[in-house]
């Protein structure tokens, strides 16, 4: 696959133009998790210019954006990150990738499921499935028994009765 | 005041005391609720990591059950507000995935009513005076900085917000109130949002940060209106326990309405003995 395509279909696949970086790296000042990502959202802009599909759908980057759009809303040439960081989400997936932060991408399902469920979210069912996808079952349980005993945790989910329109949409994108 | 009205998943979870005191405020300055039958989830964080089009698609059915009454939706969740924003957008520039959507859902959008974060309809929809003239218990040595975060704001071009870098809205209301805001630089930062169980180091990281923002600039709690920020304020903070309210709390201990010692009584870090060195309570 020659190197441009893959810039190409990311830059189709998020609506980003992100050919007009010019590389300030304002993205990655303002960033609150950068500290933690592997590449940095300059970093991963470059990349993607450069072609690197494989670094970018191993890297972390994507995994830990929190969309919270700071670098959007800061970047001279409007270029938003976290659709391109979903975008390389999905790519990684798609090619049968393991996610490079496990934890991240068994908490984001677990919460999907749930919306299929029960149409919204239900936490306690939510965390115990995130649990076990997560191979982490002692973190933050005392965390999770004081909110249950402030009652901020509903043992019952709360079911939508038009279910199926839900998961039409669900069926719609092909889960 | 006639609104839509659309909770979402965290006010009876987390944010129990976030709905209880909208909903005991909204009552007070006469804005009338008429909860969205049969909702569903927004999709919210998780949605958009692992899917875009289920992203947009999730919070259409939310706004096809608000098509018949045609005034706008009243959001207290930022995240909600703004993934629902964003598909409402979707509807009305992209004919085809309109029909699609409406096909599918069995609705026709008409475009009347918007989706609206509470915050936005306090400021904007209300006189200053329906809240200043209700307040029996003025604020008086509160020293909150407001806490935005990322999604309210943010993007701009999408939000129509008036300052997205500095905004001041809530240190208004809450001046009306009695209470002295403090300016802080940290007003949008994000607190880590969705990586609270996953990778609560990050979390820690940020609300340690604006935990300590909070405190050099003098402050002596923290106001916000997001589920998500207060459940990672009130339980990540690293070495400083300053309360966290939701702004409808304080505008409920102002107006001194039944229930704002309830929804105290459900926070982390206890706010009641801040309240009463203050001789507010
Ligand atoms: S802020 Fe925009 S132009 Fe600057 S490096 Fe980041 S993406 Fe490129
Ligand atoms: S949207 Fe993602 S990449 Fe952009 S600043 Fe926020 S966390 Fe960083």
């Amino acid at each position: 696959m020659p190197n441009t395509s893959f810039s190409e279909i990311i830059q189709t696949r998020s609506g980003e133009p992100l050919h007009t970086c010019y590389f300030c790296q304002k993205c990655t000042a303002g960033c609150p998790v950068a500290y933690a990502m592997d590449y940095k959202p300059a970093q991963v802009v470059r990349l993607i210019l450069l072609g690197r599909r494989d670094t970018l759908l191993r890297s972390n980057a994507p995994w830990l954006c929190v969309g919270c759009d700071t670098c959007g809303a800061r970047c001279p040439n409007d270029i938003y990150l976290a659709p391109v960081m979903d975008v390389l989400k999905e790519m990684a997936l798609e090619a049968g990738l393991a996610p490079a932060e496990k934890k991240v991408y068994a908490l984001h399902q677990s919460f999907l499921d749930s919306i299929k469920l029960w149409g919204r979210t239900h936490e306690l069912s939510m965390l115990m499935e995130y649990k076990l996808r997560a191979v982490d079952l002692f973190t933050d349980l005392d965390l999770g028994l004081r909110l249950m005993l402030k009652g901020k945790i509903a043992l019952l989910p709360e079911r939508v009765k038009d279910l199926e329109r839900v998961r039409a949409l669900y069926r719609r994108v092909g889960r | 005041m006639r609104y839509s009205y659309y909770p979402g998943c965290t006010l009876s979870s987390t944010g129990v005391e976030y709905g209880q005191s909208v909903a005991a405020v909204c009552e007070a300055l006469g804005i009338e609720l008429v909860e969205l039958e049969d909702w569903s989830c927004c999709g919210s964080s998780s949605a958009h990591a692992l899917d875009h089009e289920l992203a947009l698609s999730l919070p259409v059915r939310n706004i096809a059950l608000a098509q018949p009454a045609g005034l706008d939706t009243l959001m207290p969740c930022p995240a909600c507000y703004q993934r629902t924003l964003r598909a409402d957008r979707r509807l009305r520039e992209d004919e085809t995935w309109r029909r699609e959507m409406e096909a599918l859902l069995g609705f026709a959008y008409d475009g009347q009513g918007r989706p609206r974060h509470l915050l936005d309809v306090l400021g904007h929809d209300l006189p200053a005076e329906a809240i200043s003239s209700r307040v029996r218990r003025p604020l008086k040595g509160l020293k909150p900085v407001s806490y935005y975060g990322c999604m309210l704001v943010r993007p701009p071009k999408l939000t129509g917000w008036d300052d997205p870098e500095h905004p001041v809205l809530m240190d208004r209301l809450l001046s009306t109130l009695g209470a002295e805001p403090v300016f802080w630089s940290y007003g949008v930062d994000c607190c880590g949002g969705s990586l609270s169980l996953d990778r609560s180091d990050v979390v820690k990281a940020l609300v340690g940060r604006l935990g300590a923002a909070a405190e050099e600039a003098g402050a002596n709690c923290i106001v916000t209106v997001c589920g998500m920020c207060h459940i990672n304020l009130d339980t990540r903070q690293q070495g400083t326990q300053i309360p966290v309210f939701y702004l409808t709390e304080l505008i409920g201990l102002a107006l001194d309405l039944p229930g704002w010692e309830k929804w105290l009584r459900k926070h982390f870090v206890d706010p009641l003995p801040l309240l009463q060195s203050l001789s507010l309570v």
